[in-house]
């Protein structure tokens, strides 16, 4: 049944299509922690109507599949005359789904600053991107690293849904290897312990950092 | 096509589908996330061993991958399912895995007082799990089993992957042969949505009810 003499032949194909799958997560990540950060202080925004809209936007994409997204993104974002590349594409999927989970996050760190925080910031006449770079953000960041890396491991093992706007990653290349030569078994278990050995690790950890973080405080 | 054609063009092949695989799905995800849930905290080693094995493949690999794995490879193992099956089972075992977490940390959040107490009450091991500890970590998982199930509800639309006729299979049918991308693909996100609302809206009121006259 399984034959290694082919899982071997096969294998520095699908590890040379990692680079993409790497290299998606990682722009897309950037991109939604980016995109995360101003939502969470556009929802915190003064001007009612602001903060409603934007609330309502990170409502309808959390709650829709990023697969349909991914399709809106590749394929209607054309007829209105801009054309992305498929790993365009993809970056951008993920990185506007995800920047609705992270603002979330965001929100709740930001939500955790003491209020005296923002008096103090008052009381010594700091402007408002001054207080945000020099006294609050440091403090959101560092207890939210946990979950944001836990995202980062979801958002790593959605990223096979790229190959559905015929971007060429992992799956896709285990998919087209199989169609070539009718073997799906040794190309999909080998994306599957892929994904399991960088997730699995990675979540250990993250598990290690968050009991760290929690002995630091 | 107008706008209306579309919606039940969509509706009337696709949202059958799509409920159907998300309601087996999530049922399947919830039984098997209270049993491997519980068999975690075990006192037996092997059946801990086993729960764990389970979640660990489940949720550290892609759905998409365990959902190829099932619809491409099985078949080459005799085990051969149709899309639907294939579909529910991926589903269904995928999220099983992240709902035993939800169950585990409710029923270890439970105070440990409580326990204590059914001890001092002479109360046997099922009792004390079936009238103390589960009905108050039910309470604690309803907001997090309710945010699963939207997810569960999104990751629905991958079994168009697999040549199931849901509603985003029938969208991109739709699509290569009407040419009317915009008002399609807007249209999927918004029935989705929609989909979406009285499921978020209900785990809402279950979560009023459940807790209501606890502090």
């Amino acid at each position: 049944m399984w034959n290694w003499d082919y899982a071997f032949s096969i294998l520095p194909q699908i590890l040379a299509a990692l680079k993409i799958t790497v290299s998606a997560t990682f722009f897309g990540f950037l991109l939604a922690l980016l995109l995360g950060l101003i939502l969470s202080i556009l929802i915190r925004a003064d001007i009612k109507a602001v903060s409603l809209a934007v609330k309502g936007i990170v409502q309808f994409i959390r709650n829709t599949p990023l697969l349909v997204q991914l399709y809106f993104i590749f394929y209607v974002f054309p007829q209105f005359g801009i054309t992305f590349k498929p790993f365009t594409a993809g970056i951008l999927g993920l990185g506007i789904h995800y920047s609705t989970y992270l603002s979330e996050v965001f929100r709740s760190g930001i939500e955790a600053v003491p209020a005296g925080q923002w008096e103090v910031v008052k009381a010594l006449n700091f402007s408002q991107p001054q207080a945000w770079t020099k006294i609050i953000l440091p403090q959101v960041i560092p207890p939210i690293i946990p979950v944001i890396g836990n995202y980062l491991i979801t958002m790593f093992k959605e990223t096979p849904l790229l190959s559905a706007i015929t971007l060429v990653e992992i799956l896709q290349t285990a998919k087209i290897i199989g169609a070539g030569s009718f073997r799906y078994l040794e190309g999909f278990t080998i994306v599957g312990v892929v994904f399991f050995l960088l997730s699995y690790s990675s979540s250990q950890l993250i598990k290690k950092l968050e009991v760290r973080l929690g002995k630091s405080n | 096509m107008s706008t209306y054609e579309i919606f039940v063009s969509l509706a009337k092949v696709g949202l059958k589908v799509t409920l159907q695989v998300t309601f087996s799905a999530a049922v399947l995800a919830l039984v098997l996330g209270g049993i491997s849930g519980l068999a975690r905290m075990s006192k037996h080693k092997i059946i801990r061993f086993i729960s764990s094995v389970y979640i660990e493949i489940f949720r550290g690999t892609s759905l998409l991958v365990q959902l190829f794995w099932m619809y491409f490879v099985l078949p080459m193992m005799g085990i051969r399912l149709s899309a639907l099956t294939a579909g529910i089972l991926a589903i269904g075992l995928n999220f099983g895995a992240y709902c035993s977490e939800i169950v585990r940390s409710a029923i270890q959040a439970v105070p440990s007082g409580q326990t204590e107490a059914c001890i001092a009450l002479n109360m046997t091991k099922v009792q004390r799990m079936r009238r103390v500890i589960i009905p108050q970590a039910f309470v604690m998982m309803i907001p997090n089993l309710g945010n699963q199930l939207i997810e569960l509800l999104k990751s629905t639309s991958l079994v168009s992957m697999i040549t199931l006729t849901d509603l985003t299979y029938q969208a991109n049918i739709l699509n290569a042969t009407t040419f009317e991308t915009t008002k399609i693909y807007s249209m999927l996100l918004i029935i989705y949505f929609i989909i979406g609302l009285p499921l978020s809206k209900g785990m809402k009121l279950l979560e009023q009810k459940v807790s209501e006259g606890r502090v």
